[in-house]
């Protein structure tokens, strides 16, 4: 693990694999609710964790790089269904990359647990992670102008839903009906970093 | 109190509501946001007896026009430039009392970028996620004003500010950033970061809320690719593939790929702001406090 200092009141915590930023992130999630650790923002991502707004970052830095962070993140986590239909305009592109059939492809995704790795690109995009290396796609060499609400989309390691219409290069495999975002609503953000992920397909795919 | 409102006659350019900005969500990929000079828009607060915390108008280049329903006071501040009220000259950067129906013109600015108008009670649309803020990078509150907008005002917290006038920064001539190196500059080749910190930039005209961009020296990259997506913060220095720094402003996007060679002073920032395409940017390395 390396802290790497950001700016005067940030640090950039590095570690070594995905499960391992989402243990940490667990962990300061759980200082801060003990109220031993005081910080503007914890910002997880695919390697590393973000402390923006810390008084005393070279201590935060000497502290985490000798203490022991569990190499996994606990499953206590709740479990969300998404409801899904597997009829994106890129399903068989992706079930190429596979070498399976589109059908097949669909029951790969769907017996799938997730993980909400950590969010960025929109409110409530989350990135997923489950699905074994094997399986990463690349992103489309065009992005898409729009993709509509709701989109189930793969890009790399990655499986996203987009919370709101937007441009976006990822591959799209299906449709959710399932409101990712509402900021009337508490929460917000339907998915949250460290929520576990199921996606049920709607009728017979 | 439905008189409670202020219609907007001329936008501007980009004109929007600002406060404090939503911080705390960083983690569900929603930006900072708020005002990008935040020393101005405490002012102009103050001048009208509003809390910190009340939303205020942020104009661009052009100002705006608006026309109260109700009388109120307001300050005009940040980026300096003509205000009028009736047609009458009145001053900038002190309250000014608008009687109800008249005309408050706050005209181009003539130095600076950013201007910022505080009415008494506040620009009083509904908050999202305990902000007004009009985010840009991912849409969340209001949208930018339109010729016509009627917008909400609240109810006066206290006395205007028994002050003719307050002193506010002239925008600078040249927009010095102290930076700290990091966390990614061991990306860039030991040239890139002396170019970074010893030769001229200019500010972009392809700046707005999200980023300062600049142009000048692309910077050489020691390793090529992308990082895998980590946080990114205020004033950070981030080097999108042609090589020009990026500094992030209030509307930066939450994660990022492009390695941040550095990250700008949180003081300095509000002069990032206020600096017009053109501009003459040096970076200027220190230690880290």
């Amino acid at each position: 693990m390396r802290a790497l200092p950001v700016g005067d009141d940030a640090l950039l915590v590095e570690v070594s694999s995905g499960e391992e930023a989402q243990a940490l992130h667990a962990v300061l999630l759980r200082r801060r609710a003990e109220g031993t650790l005081t910080v503007r923002e914890i910002v997880p991502a695919a390697r590393t964790v973000l402390l923006d707004g810390l008084a005393d970052p070279d201590r935060w830095a000497a502290e985490l790089t000798t203490s022991r962070i569990p190499k996994a993140p606990s499953r206590a986590r709740e479990l969300i269904e998404l409801p899904v239909r597997y009829d994106g305009p890129d399903l068989a592109v992706v079930a190429g990359h596979w070498g399976v059939t589109e059908r097949e492809a669909a029951r790969i995704h769907a017996g799938t647990e997730f993980t909400v790795a950590f969010c960025g690109f929109a409110p409530g995009f989350g990135y997923l992670t489950g699905l074994p290396d094997r399986y990463a796609v690349p992103r489309r060499a065009t992005p898409r102008t729009a993709v509509p609400a709701g989109a189930v989309a793969l890009a790399g390691p990655y499986t996203g839903v987009y919370p709101r219409s937007s441009p976006g290069g990822w591959q799209l495999i299906g449709t959710t009906d399932a409101v990712l975002w509402d900021h009337t609503r508490t929460p917000a953000a339907l998915l949250a970093p460290g929520a576990r992920v199921r996606f049920v397909p709607l009728g017979d795919a | 109190m439905s008189d409670r409102v202020l219609v907007v006659v001329r936008a501007g350019a980009l004109t929007t509501v600002q406060d404090l900005g939503r911080p705390g969500y960083a983690h569900l990929g929603v930006p900072h946001s708020g005002a990008l000079d935040p020393p101005a828009a405490a002012l102009v607060n103050r001048l009208v007896g509003n809390p910190p915390d009340a939303a205020v108008l942020e104009t661009t280049l052009s100002g705006c026009a608006l026309r109260p329903r109700s009388t109120v006071t307001v300050a005009v501040g940040g980026a300096p430039g003509p205000v009028s009220v009736g047609g009458r000259p009145a001053a900038w950067g002190a309250p000014v009392v608008v009687p109800a129906g008249e005309l408050l013109e706050v005209g181009a600015a003539t130095a600076g970028v950013r201007g910022y108008v505080a009415v008494s009670g506040g620009i009083a649309v509904e908050p999202v996620l305990g902000s007004r803020a009009t985010d840009l990078l991912s849409g969340l509150g209001p949208a930018p004003l339109t010729d016509g907008t009627v917008l909400p005002l609240g109810t006066p917290a206290g006395p205007p500010a028994r002050v003719d006038g307050a002193p506010q920064p002239r925008p600078p001539a040249e927009l010095v950033l102290r930076v700290t190196l990091g966390p990614r500059d061991d990306w860039f080749t030991a040239g890139a970061v002396r170019d970074l910190t010893t030769r001229a930039y200019r500010v972009s005209p392809a700046s707005n809320r999200i980023g300062l961009r600049t142009e000048g020296p692309a910077l050489e990259r020691a390793r090529p690719g992308e990082l895998p997506s980590e946080g990114m913060v205020l004033g950070a220095v981030q080097v999108p593939p042609d090589g020009r720094p990026v500094v992030f402003l209030a509307d930066h996007p939450t994660t990022g790929g492009y390695p941040v060679i550095a990250v700008v002073r949180a003081a300095d920032l509000p002069a990032a702001a206020q600096a017009p395409p053109g501009t003459p940017v040096r970076f200027v390395p220190v230690r880290r406090r």
